[in-house]
């Protein structure tokens, strides 16, 4: 049966539940686009060595911890007052982790903003041209599976899964070439170590956004695309 | 999410919150109430606020007072031999157990529905809409239509039946029989409107439709619902009293309670282990 | 299959069961026809229009009828509805609505059911002295107010009964509304109970159609027209009494004619009132 159909039985009534999702997926959006933000923000300011900004990418942090807590908090009530079953309850307890994706992506970008903060007290040591593709490419695959999230829309979430792997492969890249350079340049050595880990958080920020496509593929179809199970569907 | 549970914060679950304590949030206070049948002590010192505007459930074992509580809110406790209450209940700055206050005015004020769909028996679904005021006087036909469609309209009735309001209101299914009764109450334009368990004798349909109509009516009324069904109760209102052999344990907002209870008893009857 | 011996006499038992009930309730309803068509059948015969509009022939005469006796059945019962019926009904109302389980009800209860249990001769007695001696006549009156006096009991019990059979929570709703009691009771309770009300007074009305001892001492009895309220008047009971112990072939035939009348009156009124009456109410 379709999604659609499943929704088109004369007897459907209006359920105030409904109502209610709504409003979390509202605010689950939101915390998303709060996270990308913090991600593009942080990127900005590791590429431009700009100090003011990462800093206030760590104080921002803030804002998403407490939207955290208020969505956890939402969560739970709809848990307790609507008993959700089915494609509600798959929905609600993929909401749980996705909120908790969104939290640990926003980590990242308080992470990289340490990194910059790193980097502006140090001598200028140019990254890895592919680390700014890197971030352009994770922040897109959060966007997407949020999308997908919001239109229930499976096929554009085992999308974005595939897409990690683009990811994965330029982080060795920019891995293999910072190795290189460090081990030529003895200066930048501690720069190189920085902007590894800037790449490896990034990497991070597409494995957080591949978990939540993958949760999203649940919610739609009731079937996982985790960890290659149910890869022959 | 202040749009939906219309609490005036977001709850936090760390905060014990207490009932609105000021007055003009306050539909109806209920102070040391104290219920009898005849020589059984039903209710003991029940203190209760039902807020404006909000849907208040009362939850607990069968036999625990709850359906007693209820009827106490609008005098039809002593309606039955041998029962008696001792108390105040503040509506509108008035103790409705005050002395000479007439029950017969305090229910045109606080409308019921029951457990068991009652419609008039002999009368159309027009005229058991119509009831409230007919009895009471009203003769003006503008008035009568105008009331009967309000109170199906809120009922969520009116497109049901529009064509047909001069069929006798028994004909109509056990759901909209049980609509057809809210409307009736709803038409006398009460301020409180009280349900007692209005589902228990529906299938699941009729009982969903009942359940988003108390979304929508609480945009208008004061309602309070006794219901022996937690999960509706968790569904349907903001606030939860929990009553255990007359007395009420424990009281708050509805997420608060079915998140985190704070008395042992309430956990042990909202998770089941009631024993 | 096996046979087990206990599972056949309990079988056994059990057809024994079946067939004994339905051997009575068969009894019950042969006895009802068997009556009804005796009576048809024997006064089928003397049934004629001159029985419907002439009075009483002299006796030795043939032919005549009994119109004076008609019309007095009818008179006395219109008289005996005007005293029982209100006195009854607002009683039931009472017991069934306000007096309920007090100790009042209970009297009241009781003292209907000693009255029901009065034989009607002495209901006779007590209209005679009551009404014929002050009077000094037999009269229509001193019978339609034996009879009503004898219709007050079923008539507080019926409608008790039937005003009972209305669910309480109908009372509920409406005290819900702030609708006041007697409102309710006239508006609501009433209306939902009026088929059933109504067949309680027809069939006490039948049941007095039929009395014949106490209006041999109040409404007596008349061989021609009874003018007013104040003589005394023909009826059919009392007709059928005098017709069938008089030693003429002719008067049997008009007693069983008179008979066959009277049941036919009940039927159809009492089927009648039910069939015109609307179908929606909670008692049918």
């Amino acid at each position: 049966m379709s999604d659609a159909a499943r929704y088109r039985y004369p007897f459907m009534i209006h359920r105030h539940f409904d109502e209610e999702l709504a409003v979390l997926k509202e605010k689950l959006l939101s915390m998303g686009g709060l996270a990308e933000q913090a991600i593009g923000k942080a990127t900005e300011a590791f590429l431009k060595r700009d100090g003011a900004l990462a800093q206030s990418v760590i104080e921002e942090d803030a804002a998403i911890n407490r939207t955290e807590v208020d969505l956890e908090e939402s969560c739970l009530s709809l848990f307790a007052r609507f008993q959700p079953e089915a494609k509600d309850l798959r929905f609600m307890a993929m909401a749980f982790k996705i909120i908790d994706e969104l939290e640990r992506v926003a980590d990242q970008a308080v992470n990289i903003a340490e990194r910059t903060l790193d980097l502006a007290r140090s001598p200028v040591f140019n990254p890895p041209s592919d680390i700014a593709t890197m971030s352009t490419l994770a922040m897109a695959m959060l966007k997407d599976s949020l999308d997908a999230f919001v239109n229930g829309n499976a096929d554009l979430a085992s999308e974005v899964c595939q897409r990690d792997e683009e990811v994965d492969q330029l982080n060795r890249v920019v891995h293999d070439t910072l190795l290189e350079r460090a081990g030529k340049e003895s200066a930048g050595a501690k720069q190189a170590v920085d902007q590894l880990l800037v790449a490896r958080h990034l990497e991070r920020v597409a494995d957080h956004a591949t978990n939540i496509a993958e949760d999203v593929y649940f919610i739609v179809r009731g079937r996982t695309i985790k960890h290659r199970l149910g890869a022959e569907a | 999410m202040s749009s939906i549970v219309p609490s005036v914060k977001p709850p936090r679950l760390a905060v014990r919150e207490a009932p609105p304590a000021d007055a003009s949030s306050v539909a109806m206070a209920v102070d040391r109430l104290n219920a009898w049948f005849a020589e059984n002590h039903v209710l003991r010192d029940i203190s209760i606020t039902f807020p404006k505007q909000q849907v208040t459930a009362l939850i607990g074992p069968s036999g625990c007072g709850k359906s007693t509580l209820i009827r106490c809110l609008n005098r039809m406790h002593e309606v039955v031999a041998g029962a008696r209450v001792k108390g105040e209940i503040w509506v509108d700055g008035m103790n409705i157990y005050g002395e000479g206050v007439d029950p017969v005015q305090v229910r045109r004020k606080i409308g019921m529905v029951f457990q068991k769909p009652n419609p008039f028996p002999t009368m159309s679904i027009y005229d058991n809409v119509a009831a409230g005021l007919k009895l009471n006087g009203v003769r003006n036909v503008s008035v009568l239509d105008e009331a009967v469609e309000r109170g199906l309209r809120q009922a969520a009735l009116w497109e049901e039946v529009k064509d047909k309001l001069k069929e006798p209101g028994t004909g109509l299914s056990g759901g909209q029989q049980q609509r057809l009764c809210i409307a009736r109450a709803l038409a006398v334009k009460p301020e409180i409107l009280l349900l007692d368990e209005p589902c228990s004798a529906l299938d699941p349909i009729a009982t969903a439709k009942i359940e988003e109509l108390l979304h929508e009516l609480k945009t208008q009324y004061t309602v309070g619902i006794v219901t022996h069904n937690m999960q509706q109760a968790a569904r349907v209102s903001s606030f939860t009293g929990f009553l255990l052999l007359g007395e009420l344990i424990e009281f708050g907002t509805t997420d608060r309670l079915f998140t985190n209870p704070s008395d042992p008893r309430t956990e042990a009857y909202i998770t089941g282990r009631f024993g | 299959m096996v046979r087990d011996p206990l599972m056949a006499r309990r079988n056994w038992a059990n057809r024994l069961a079946l067939a004994s009930t339905g051997l009575c309730a068969l009894v019950t309803v042969s006895v009802l026809f068997f009556l009804l068509g005796y009576i048809a059948v024997n006064g089928i015969g003397a049934l004629n229009w001159a029985f419907f509009t002439q009075l009483p022939k002299p006796v030795g005469e043939p032919g005549g009828g009994m119109a004076n006796a008609i019309v007095g059945t009818g008179k006395l019962l219109f008289l005996a509805s005007l005293i029982g019926v209100p006195i009854g009904f607002f009683g039931g109302v009472y017991l069934a609505e306000f007096g309920r389980n007090g100790k009042i009800a209970f009297w009241v209860r009781y003292a209907t059911d000693v009255l029901n249990g009065v034989p009607s001769i002495v209901i006779g007695i007590f209209a005679y002295v009551l009404v014929v001696l002050p009077m000094k006549s037999f009269s229509t009156l001193a019978g339609g107010f034996a009879l009503g006096i004898m219709m007050i009991p079923i008539a507080v019990r019926t409608t008790e009964e039937f005003l009972k059979l209305i669910p309480a929570s109908i009372r509920e709703a409406a005290d819900a509304l702030g609708v006041q009691r007697w409102k309710t009771i006239l508006f609501v309770v009433i209306p939902a109970a009026f088929r059933g009300l109504l067949t309680g007074i027809l069939l006490d009305l039948a049941r007095v159609a039929g009395e014949t001892a106490p209006l041999l001492f109040t409404a007596l009895n008349n061989r021609v027209w009874s003018h007013g309220w104040m003589e005394p008047t023909a009826s059919l009971p009392v007709m059928i009494y005098t017709y069938a112990i008089a030693p003429y072939e002719d008067w049997h035939r008009q007693a069983w004619a008179a008979a066959l009348v009277l049941m036919l009156l009940v039927l159809v009124v009492n089927g009648g009132a039910r069939m015109v009456l609307p179908r929606r109410s909670v008692v049918v």
